[in-house]
């Protein structure tokens, strides 16, 4: 019975996709790709005019190659960088406008989008491919005066907005990736809170990547005005492909006086088969800045999915007493390779970070925890501490810490402790002679390790990830 | 500098009457340099300290052709009068003087022909231009179940008017079975503004037992760089011990690969800045077979505009179980301008393992200043004595009496 439940497991749950016949731009990477994507979003001159500042941009970048999990090359010419499901043109007004074959593939999901859902109080605006479909909860959200939706969406009825903030954390001359989503995103969330407003309910997307050969390109942007407070879930599987798919988004939040953002992530893409072939490259940028005094943005994620995993959310720490956290739990199994950590960037005074990071390595991947702390010398006061543990299942695999650390400051303090080890005979010994078996002694074992980690998230998302824990490494013991 | 290094390394080919051999060596290695000239901030092992500008701001241009037919004198030299040893004295890269005169000379013995095996380098351009441009080969054997009974100290040293160079040494050693050397580096400079060049490749074989410190204690303004090669069979031990302190820049490179079942490796250092002097510790610890051990600790204080860097790594292969691995950093910034940068870096691909690294950087600790206050000791005081505290840790690692006494007496630390 048991065998058969870890057989069905295996196989990847959300392995399947939907026929929906797809509008897509024409393949390859020009010009004339990015003035369709912006004309079909009926986007004012300056947004195209700042895609085309990227692309020149792009023209002399080259793809980055310091990082541990190498990948095959990616012929940027052969992708398409925009698709919609067709029967999108003309948006629809209600749910029961939309696609029935959608909705099928979001109750698959077990997306909160109906009426239902409602009651357990999260907003939902979901991502099939690159446009939004529908946002609920937008009454609620909008007698606070939040606005919450597609960033299309913001482009149109919020310019000053996005204009302000687009690009201010992640400017189009970064890294590769993150110019190249500039260049072509397509859609993604747009989070604004005024001021002294608590966000009354988690928000929460769920991408999914759906076209074959369509790299994702999202672009989220959240503000947080002062006094303000939000959390924020983001949540992904992609259904089962052969190709390797690149998925490059970008996000940004940017938090004011006093405001606090949450953001956490669980992901949970098509990893590839156990052989290693197929899998979704995830690199993403996520970058969080502190703007002003007091403020406070904190990231969790918990990394299980993707072939290759390249991200580092990071905090630019640039108001006084403004506080960065993430906290962190990567899981690499079968051929996955994983390298992640995050930037702790400390500019104003009495500026305080923590991090924590829990990477577990099975089967014959790779998990790398790459971090910086960087103290610079006006943040007097600044306090970091850093703890990163690994945990490595055989001897196939491998577990890594890079870490950076810069002290400028004299009257700042860094703390950075690591460990990498293996489960123990003792704790598998004492939970096995109490009645459980190898598998289950793991996840148990294994649960504890990532505890402070999964004490971070919304109650929605803690019971997931703590099932997506024990399904990652099923499979990986004996 | 090209068109320097180019005559420059024409001029050293006249020389001597190299064999055809050591000619080539010597032309791949140059070739070698050349392509690649001095390691800048773009190489992951030089992030931290840029050496290609740190050479053009501190020097300006080099040059690299030494005379070596010329006697240098090397009386003047100070030598250390705390405890008997034997000498080897090097200057302007040169060595001058070789003298083990407190041990049986049937059991050391001084190689100078180069063996075929030595010729493999490949580790970074800096080794290239040290094999490209120093003197004469030179190896020592220590024999088989003999142990040196005064340590061995090799002065560093530079003639008075040699101004702009670059220096390059080499000497390679080789313990054999149940043998056991410790050595003592000792720098010691007359004149400033130079390159030193320092390369080290130690051959450890079964049960034998390596000590190496290095004493960087006089201040100067040379720029220096030691790479230590080390490579270890079963049971055999090292132990690395860096003071640095007195350089303008300095860079102390170990590579260590534990080849050999039950070795062990210890790298430990100090770093005791002040003005705008910039040292650095890099370290790569190789397990590479089952039950091997490393440890290392390094420890920093820094004043006015200094900076330090620990660039650590373990690595861990998939053969290597039970391995233990430990590496532990501290830095006391004391001044505002002070700097610390620490990589600690674990690579690791066996499970079971126990490795762990720590790191911590920031003030003295103000109630600790506060307690000695309060039972009547001064600011300054307060300050010195935890600071003796901090710094005594790591001298305690130090295993042998006779030279934990110098190093005490050299920082002026009390227990």
């Amino acid at each position: 019975m048991r065998d058969k439940q870890i057989e069905d497991l295996k196989d990847y749950k959300y392995g399947f996709s939907t026929d929906i016949e797809n509008f897509k731009a024409p393949k390859g990477l020009n010009e004339d790709v990015i003035k369709f994507i912006s004309n079909i979003k009926k986007e004012p001159k300056w947004l195209l005019d700042w895609r085309l500042k990227a692309f020149e941009r792009l023209k002399v970048l080259k793809e980055p190659d310091w990082q541990k999990p190498k990948y095959p090359k990616i012929d940027y010419q052969d992708l398409y960088y925009y698709s919609a499901p067709k029967s999108f043109k003309d948006k629809p007004k209600s749910l029961d406008e939309l696609d029935p074959k959608l909705l099928e593939t979001y109750q698959k999901l077990g997306i909160p989008l109906n009426e239902q859902k409602r009651l357990n109080g999260i907003a939902v605006d979901a991502v099939f491919d690159s446009v939004s479909v529908a946002t609920t909860f937008k009454e609620t959200l909008t007698k606070q005066g939040i606005i919450f939706c597609s960033i299309s969406e913001a482009v149109q009825k919020h310019p000053e907005l996005v204009k302000k903030y687009l690009g201010t954390v992640i400017p189009l001359t970064d890294h590769f990736f993150a110019t190249l989503n500039s260049a072509v995103f397509t859609d993604g969330s747009f989070v604004y809170i005024p001021p002294g407003v608590r966000c009354p309910m988690e928000l929460s997307t769920y991408f999914r990547i759906n076209a074959s050969d369509t790299g994702q390109f999202e672009r989220t942007l959240i503000i947080a005005d002062k006094g303000s407070y939000v959390s924020y879930l983001e949540g992904c599987t992609a259904p089962m492909r052969d190709e390797n798919q690149l998925h490059a988004a970008n996000v940004e939040l940017i938090a004011l006086d006093d405001a606090e953002i949450k953001y956490s992530t669980v992901q949970n893409w098509y990893p590839g088969d156990k052989d290693g072939k197929g899998g979704i490259y995830n690199f993403v940028t996520k970058r969080g800045l502190c703007k002003g005094k007091n403020s406070k943005i904190s990231w969790t994620q918990v990394e299980t999915g993707s072939a290759i995993t390249w991200k580092y959310p990071s905090c630019i720490l640039k108001g006084d007493n403004s506080i960065g956290e993430f906290y962190s739990i990567a899981i690499t199994n079968n051929h996955q390779k994983a390298d992640t950590g995050t930037k702790m960037i400390h500019l104003g005074k009495n500026t305080k970070s923590k991090i924590i990071s829990k990477g577990i390595s099975a089967g014959f991947s790779d998990m790398t925890y790459r971090g910086l702390v960087d103290i610079f010398p006006k943040a007097t006061n600044s306090n970091n501490f850093t703890q990163c543990d690994s945990l490595l299942m055989g001897n196939k695999c491998g577990a890594h810490t890079v870490p950076y650390i810069k002290n400028k400051n004299s009257d700042s303090n860094i703390a950075h402790e690591a460990t990498t080890s293996k489960i123990s005979e003792e704790q598998l010994h004492y939970c096995q002679q109490r009645g459980l078996n190898p598998e289950e002694a793991v996840g148990l074992i294994v649960n504890g390790f990532c505890k402070e980690v999964l004490q971070q998230l919304p109650m929605e998302f803690a019971v997931e990830a703590q099932k997506l824990v024990g399904i990652s490494l099923e499979g990986s013991v004996g | 500098m090209e068109e320097q290094l180019k005559i420059d390394f024409e001029k050293k080919l006249k020389d001597f009457s190299y064999s055809d051999q050591e000619k080539k060596f010597k032309e791949t290695n140059f070739k070698k340099f050349l392509k690649h000239g001095f390691p800048s901030r773009k190489l992951e092992n030089w992030k931290f300290s840029d050496l290609n500008q740190i050479i053009k701001s501190n020097i300006g241009e080099l040059t690299f052709y030494n005379d070596y037919k010329k006697e240098n004198q090397i009386d003047k030299i100070e030598l250390i009068s705390e405890l008997e040893h034997n000498i080897i004295i090097i200057v302007d890269g040169k060595i001058e003087k070789i003298d083990f005169k407190f041990e049986d000379q049937d059991k050391i013995e001084v190689l100078v022909e180069q063996g075929e095996e030595t010729i493999k380098e490949n580790i970074n351009s800096l080794i290239n231009l040290n094999n490209a441009f120093t003197n004469k080969f030179c190896k020592i054997i220590i024999k088989k179940n003999y142990s040196l009974k005064k340590p061995l100290v090799i002065y560093h040293s530079t003639n008075k008017n040699t101004q702009f160079k670059n220096t390059n040494s080499r000497i390679d050693f080789k313990l054999e079975e149940n043998s056991c050397l410790r050595l003592i580096d000792i720098f010691n400079d007359n004149s400033e503004k130079n390159f030193l060049n320092i390369y080290y490749n130690f051959e450890l074989d079964k049960s034998s037992v390596l000590k190496n410190y290095k004493i960087d204690k006089f201040i100067n303004n040379n720029i220096k760089y030691s790479y230590n090669n080390v490579k270890q069979e079963d049971n055999s031990i090292s132990e690395t011990f860096i003071l640095s302190s007195g350089s303008k820049f300095f860079k102390n490179e170990i590579n260590c690969d534990l080849l050999g079942q039950h070795s062990s490796a210890f790298v430990n250092g100090i770093f005791d800045l002040d003005d705008e002097n910039h040292h650095e510790i890099k370290s790569n610890i190789n397990h590479l077979v089952e039950n091997t051990k490393s440890y290392q600790l390094v420890k920093s204080v820094l004043e006015k505009k200094s900076k330090a860097v620990y660039q650590g790594k373990i690595f861990v292969s998939s053969e290597a179980q039970k391995t233990d691995g430990y590496q532990l950093s501290n830095a006391i910034l004391l001044s505002e301008n002070s700097e610390f940068n620490a990589k600690p870096e674990l690579e690791i691909y066996a499970d079971d393992v126990k490795c762990s690294h720590g790191s911590s950087s920031g003030s003295l600790d103000e109630n600790s200043i506060f307690y000695l206050m309060s039972r009547g000791l001064n600011y300054k005081e307060a300050k010195k004595l935890l600071i003796n505290g901090f710094l005594l840790d790591v001298i305690e690692k130090i295993t042998d009496e006779e030279i934990k006494n110098l190093f005490k007496s050299l920082l002026g630390v009390k227990e």
